[in-house]
């Protein structure tokens, strides 16, 4: 059990999702809370862009029921989840490269000025906003509202996909493995957003494959073996090297670790 | 921040999308003033070349939109053949008043257009597809329903004044009334896409439709709208050459389809979407009509403008992925200085 202080603000109950007769995810339950960051790892294929998929309002559970603060709820579209509170940057991207910086930030949720027929897009304000909100979150090196989201690194394309999600006051903030194609640096600067995000009160849900960004940030963890859940521990329950074997598939690990044991065993005779 | 910007910055003129479509324009222009000689620049040959880039236009502005938001309309032609044809058989063979064959030849437009988009959004087929076997059906509808109502391939119609002395007549002698339209239309597609958040919408949905929907645009019906878009716009083309050639044949049209398209891409829109400027594609049509017109004023044989168009199109393509990578590698030099 994560704090006993707080309700989930979101949960899965027993969800299953169906492809066509294959079950990308398999009887999933899990719990969101407020200000924390749940971490979701898993190998390729495991199930984790569907898992989010699902909570985002992309795909319907072929069973199970998904909650939003304790009440069943079903998500006719993404943008029925995105009023609820839900912000989904999904993996490849989530921005938009050849859009500016002020007009991506606001896509879906432009702001206008004038009335009637005259009314139209404020472009000044929404270039604006995008910088300020980006420089409250350290990114201090985009001072022009105009520039192309492309011609951004890519940790500052996140930021500025986090910054939006805060901006508009997402309750729900699902990464899908924002720092995956991320230097060292920039990946150390988005776990800092996400930091500040969960400070703000934020549910994150943080898709990744690095174990040290999860240790790093997550104070809850679910671990997906092929559309099931191996595993889910809060901070400090599990070592690294666990969470590595549980993240590689479990047994398949055992069996390699066998088969290396053999190896140095035969090593350490020679020795 | 939003502050004012040098008027000459070099390099964000560079960046800009219709920069290539200036280009090639200007090229164009002086390349045919030279060959072409004083004729091409009077006004013959300068209203010859506006009639034909205002007419392309009509169809080329929202078939821009379509593709800015990543989708193709090959049903252009049959779509402006079908509505001259209904407003002729309208208007002319029944009698009625011109208004309703207007009116008949822009809800076949919007049909042909609601039509492209429905079938586009529901399957998830490639738009190129969809619109191409709606352009052969309402191609063939258009045959079948002319061929059984007069037993000819073509319907005469004697369009009423208000009509005939706007869209369906030379304006001293030379201009096409098509041209005010064409203006008018510039001015409307400009104004969405700037101006509104639908045009915010339009790049969002080019540029990646997965996270365009998950901020919670309409995507379908973005889509649907702007192939009714494209469909109004070939009916207007069809309406301006029932108004001035006084008939509807069957068979007109099919070079339109291409024809919007290079003018497109030339103008500057990525074929792959999310990328492009109404102004851009204005000026592509200028070229497009500038080549095709130039042509005939130097003298030459016209298969010259074909092999002029094929060129042009490929430095086109092969420029506006160059002028993409520019715009987004480039913003990085530039200082903030002026920023506050
Ligand atoms: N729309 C779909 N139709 C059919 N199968 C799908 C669909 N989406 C995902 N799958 C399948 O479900 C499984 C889980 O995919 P998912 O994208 O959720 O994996 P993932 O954990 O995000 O992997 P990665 O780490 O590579 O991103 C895969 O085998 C995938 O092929
Ligand atoms: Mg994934």
């Amino acid at each position: 059990m994560a704090k006993s202080t707080s309700k989930p603000i979101f949960s899965l109950k027993n969800v299953t999702k169906d492809f066509a007769g294959y079950k990308a995810l398999n009887d999933v339950s899990l719990e969101v809370y407020p200000g924390q960051v749940l971490c979701l790892l898993g190998d390729n294929g495991a199930g984790k862009s569907t898992l989010i998929k699902v909570l985002s309002g992309f795909h319907k559970p072929t069973e199970g029921t998904v909650q939003w603060e304790g009440e069943n709820v079903e998500f006719k579209s993404p943008k029925d989840a995105n009023d609820r509170g839900v912000a989904t940057v999904h993996q490849f991207g989530g921005t938009f490269p050849l859009m500016s910086v002020g007009r991506s930030f606001f896509v879906g949720l432009e702001p206008t000025k004038g009335w009637g027929p005259f009314k139209r897009f404020d472009k000044k304000y929404a270039n604006q906003v995008a910088v300020r909100e980006m420089q409250a979150l350290g990114i201090t090196r985009v001072t022009d509202g105009e520039r192309l989201i492309g011609s951004l690194s890519g940790g500052e394309r996140q930021a500025s996909a986090i910054a939006r999600a805060v901006h508009f006051g997402a309750k729900v903030l699902i990464l899908d493995e924002p720092t995956a194609a991320l230097g060292v640096k920039e990946a150390t600067h988005v776990l800092r957003i996400i930091m500040q995000a969960k400070h703000k009160g934020i549910a994150v849900i943080l898709v990744t494959h690095n174990v040290s960004h999860a240790l790093t940030v997550g104070d809850h963890f679910a671990v997906l073996i092929r559309g099931e859940k191996a595993d889910d521990f809060k901070k400090g329950e599990r070592t690294r090297e666990q969470i590595t074997d549980l993240m590689a598939g479990g047994e398949a690990m055992a069996e390699l670790e066998n088969e290396l044991n053999t190896l140095t065993g035969t090593i350490n005779q020679i020795h | 921040m939003a502050a004012q910007k040098p008027v000459f910055d070099v390099r964000s003129l560079l960046r800009r999308p219709e920069f290539g479509a200036f280009v090639s324009a200007l090229f164009v222009f002086i390349f045919f003033a030279i060959f072409g000689g004083a004729e091409f620049l009077g006004p013959g040959g300068l209203s010859s070349t506006l009639n034909i880039a205002a007419e392309l236009g009509l169809i080329a502005l929202p078939v821009a939109l379509v593709m800015i938001a990543g989708d193709l309309d090959l049903s252009v032609g049959s779509t402006m053949m079908a509505s001259a044809v209904v407003m002729a058989l309208l208007s002319g063979t029944y009698g009625l008043p011109t208004i309703v064959g207007v009116g008949g030849a822009l809800a076949v437009g919007l049909i042909a257009g609601f039509l492209n988009g429905i079938i586009t959004t529901k399957t998830n087929l490639p738009s190129f597809v969809v619109t191409l076997a709606v352009s052969f059906a309402t191609s063939g509808l258009a045959f079948g329903i002319i061929r059984l109502l007069t037993g000819t391939l073509q319907a005469d119609v004697t369009p009423e004044p208000w009509l005939k002395d706007t869209l369906g007549t030379l304006f001293f002698n030379n201009w096409e009334g098509a041209i005010g339209l064409f203006i008018i239309v510039s001015a409307i597609v400009s104004w969405i896409l700037y101006k509104t958040k639908y045009g915010n919408w339009i790049y969002a949905i080019g540029g990646d439709v997965v996270s365009a929907k998950a901020t919670g645009i309409p995507v379908d019906k973005v889509r649907i709208a702007l192939f009714m878009g494209s469909g109004v716009g070939s009916a207007l083309l069809g309406i301006v050459q029932t108004a001035m050639y006084n008939s509807a044949q069957v068979g007109a049209g099919s070079s339109f389809v291409f024809n919007s398209i290079i003018a497109v891409v030339i103008g500057g829109v990525l074929l792959t979407g999310g990328y492009g400027s109404p102004v851009g594609v204005v000026l592509g049509c200028i070229t497009f009509a500038t080549v095709g017109q130039g042509i005939y004023y130097t003298g030459w044989e016209s298969d010259w403008a074909l092999l002029f168009i094929g060129t042009l199109l490929l430095a086109a393509v092969l420029s506006n992925n160059t002028f993409r990578r520019l715009a987004l590698g480039g913003g990085k030099k530039k200082s903030a200085k002026e920023s506050k």
